[in-house]
């Protein structure tokens, strides 16, 4: 069971923001484009020095000497922030994109399901879309005639069938999509986020196959931002920060690494409109200081944030929108603003903050699980375990009869 | 799973010059049989005559061509009479141009696809070709109906229907393999595509013979492959001599045109997924 199944060796991708912005849409643009070429070219080595596209700003590296391998039967959980260079490294391996260098070596066939319903088609019945999407998946049609049934009962669409996908509800075109990619069977399987869909029993249900695929030796590669996932379906994990690769590493390692990196109780920010924000437990009220500076005078410093488990899962939420009595009356485009938790009271543990920032009407800022902070005693009774009753501790009354 | 270490897939850049990957695309046949089928499908999805307009399309053109061309403006047809001459010439003609247009536009059509999932490239062009040819098969039943009328009887010449038939396929796939890599990069091939398809019919003996052309001119209107092979169409339906000199300028440059094609095609296929 020690075989190497997927090795990675010095995996770099690298896009051009020229084409990812204004790509040449036109020919023109690049006809143009390649009569000034020269002279670009001319003007930058005169500017920089070195015209290397190492230093180049028109390219970014998505993913820089990623290196890791996976053994068979392994389900390796791939953790980072958005643009972390997750997706590109998916895409890389499934070979929908080329690498710019490096090499990767597969052993076996490779599935790789980006998205729900690759490959569904709206005026096909949902037989009809079975097999196109199976095969697309790249499965045999033989295969597919032979899982046929398991897949629709899996989906739960009999009655429906024979009816083109269009006149699906959202949720029965979601399980059917996710049926078809279920019952691949190729012996590795790369999987992005998918199972972000449908609702919690279904969920469930794909989170139940997921583990199944793993059971029966298969390789899985899994991208998600929902640290529970991973922590149930993964064995090992890597870690992907600006295109680097750490890892494999232990799924906590590489959990902890992923909510780790987002700092402690107080965060200074480079940028405008934050200079400074800071989270804190202060008996049994959550305290939440945000100090803004803005180019321009606003009449309303609307603050939204999400508190979040330590996975990552909201437990709570608001904005000043909500609150509409506590606006600012002065317009300033400088000042602090302070939001006093009283309600939920949480259990003890670790939290994640989420904050935003706008004026009403535009957002200028968004930050995801920017702050984490401990919560130790802001509920003096007895505490249950976190994991079994969850993290808010509920306000009753009791009556008897 | 026991055949599983006979896969192995190395990814690596590739250069400029990569081979079309033969085994890969045997691998996956049947792809291009269900993608096929579902432009085959959804292709009159929702009209209310659905596969009748296979048969209008090329009916009506032959309609109005007679009217203008043959009785109005009396453009010679080899003896023929006027609305056979044409409409021999229509079937092949409409595969071609609904072909290099559809598959044209295909990649684009099929976006999400390319950006999500890893099949060999070149099927959705070939698909949208695939779906053209039950067209040419269903309209070639007016075709057969016209010959009763007119009594033209096809001799031997018929057997070298076949093999014009795929000459046309092979350099469309090549045209339209061309026509939707541009199109992927520089959408103006989508206003580019009707346009040279309209200058294009005019530059091949479908709404008048070759004949007319001088015979010292005949070569360069056979550089164009439709010319060749649409005359050697009409003759091999028809019952006239075949053209073997037109057939062949216009089959080598047909070939030339498919082997420029997968060149273009598979230099610009591992780009589809950034730039799309």
């Amino acid at each position: 069971m020690s075989d190497t199944v997927i090795k990675v060796e010095n995996l770099s991708k690298q896009y051009s923001i020229g084409s990812a912005v204004d790509r040449h849409q036109t020919f023109r643009e690049a006809l143009t484009d390649t009569f000034t070429y020269p002279f670009r070219r001319l003007k930058h080595a005169l500017n920089k020095g070195n015209a290397a596209s190492d230093g180049n700003p028109e390219y970014i590296w998505a993913l820089k000497d990623v290196s890791f391998e996976v053994k068979q039967g392994e389900v390796l959980g791939i953790i980072g922030r958005n643009g972390a260079g997750k997706s590109t490294l998916l895409k890389v391996l499934s070979r929908i994109t080329e690498p710019t260098e490096g090499r990767a070596t597969l052993r076996g066939r490779v599935g790789s399901l980006l998205e729900v319903g690759t490959g569904f088609h709206s005026e096909l019945t949902g037989e009809e879309n079975i097999y196109l999407s199976g095969t697309i998946l790249g499965m045999k049609s033989s295969e597919i005639s032979r899982k046929f049934d398991e897949i629709v009962a899996f989906a739960e669409v009999e009655k429906f069938i024979n009816t083109p996908v269009k006149y699906y509800s959202s949720g029965m075109y979601m399980r059917l999509a996710f049926a078809v990619a279920a019952h691949l069977e190729t012996e590795i399987l790369m999987v992005d986020e998918v199972l972000a869909v449908g609702d919690a029993e279904f969920q469930k249900k794909c989170l139940g196959k997921m583990g199944d695929v793993s059971k029966q030796g298969r390789t899985v590669l899994f991208v998600s931002h929902n640290m529970n996932a991973i922590a149930s379906l993964c064995n090992k994990a890597i870690f992907l920060c600006g295109g680097n690769a750490k890892g494999p590493l232990s799924v906590m390692e590489g959990i902890n690494l992923y909510l780790g990196q987002s700092g402690l109780n107080e965060k200074v920010f480079k940028a405008k409109p934050l200079n400074r924000a800071k989270v804190q437990q202060k008996g049994d009220i959550i305290e939440i200081v945000v100090e803004y500076e803005l180019e321009k005078e606003i009449k309303m410093p609307v603050l939204g944030f999400i508190i979040s488990d330590y996975f990552g899962n909201p437990i709570c939420g608001s904005n000043l929108i909500d609150h509409p009595q506590e606006q600012l009356v002065k317009p300033s485009n400088k000042g602090a603003v302070q939001v006093i938790v009283e309600h939920p009271q949480l259990l003890n543990g670790t939290y994640r903050l989420s904050l935003w920032f706008g004026d009403g009407i535009e957002n200028f800022f968004g930050d995801k699980d920017c702050l984490i902070f401990d919560v130790l005693n802001m509920v003096t009774k007895r505490q249950l375990p976190i994991d079994k009753v969850g993290p808010v501790f509920p306000k009753c009354r009791w009556y008897f009869q | 799973m026991s055949n599983s270490r006979s896969f192995e897939i190395i990814i690596e850049p590739k250069g400029a010059l990569k081979a079309l990957q033969w085994k890969e695309i045997w691998q996956y046949r049947e792809l291009l049989r269900f993608l096929t089928v579902r432009d085959i499908k959804v292709r009159y999805k929702q009209t209310v005559l659905g596969g009748l307009w296979s048969i209008l399309q090329p009916f009506m053109s032959m309609v109005v061509f007679t009217i203008f061309f043959g009785m109005l403006a009396k453009v010679p047809s080899d003896g023929l009479p006027y609305p056979i001459f044409v409409y021999t010439a229509l079937l092949p003609w409409q595969f071609f141009s609904n072909g290099i247009s559809n598959a044209g536009n295909s990649l684009v059509a099929s976006s999400h696809l390319i950006s999500k999932v890893y099949f060999p490239r070149i099927f959705i062009p070939a698909a949208s070709l695939g779906a053209g040819l039950l067209d040419f098969l269903v309209a070639f039943i007016i075709l057969i109906a016209m010959m009763f009328y007119y009594g033209i009887y096809p001799g031997l010449g018929i057997f070298l229907m076949p093999v014009l038939l795929l000459g046309v396929a092979v350099t469309a796939l090549g045209v339209g393999m061309t026509l939707s890599a541009l199109n992927v990069a520089y959408r103006d091939f989508r206003y580019v595509i009707p346009f040279l398809v309209q200058l294009w019919l005019f530059a091949t003996p479908v709404i008048y013979p070759a004949s007319i052309v001088p015979e010292g001119w005949r070569w360069l209107i056979n550089l164009n492959p439709m010319a060749g092979f649409i005359s050697a169409f009409r003759s091999s339906l028809l019952g006239t001599p075949i053209p073997w000199n037109d057939l062949f300028i216009s089959g080598a440059v047909g070939l030339g045109l498919f082997a420029l094609g997968i060149a273009y095609f598979t230099r610009m296929e591992r780009r589809f997924a950034d730039i799309i």
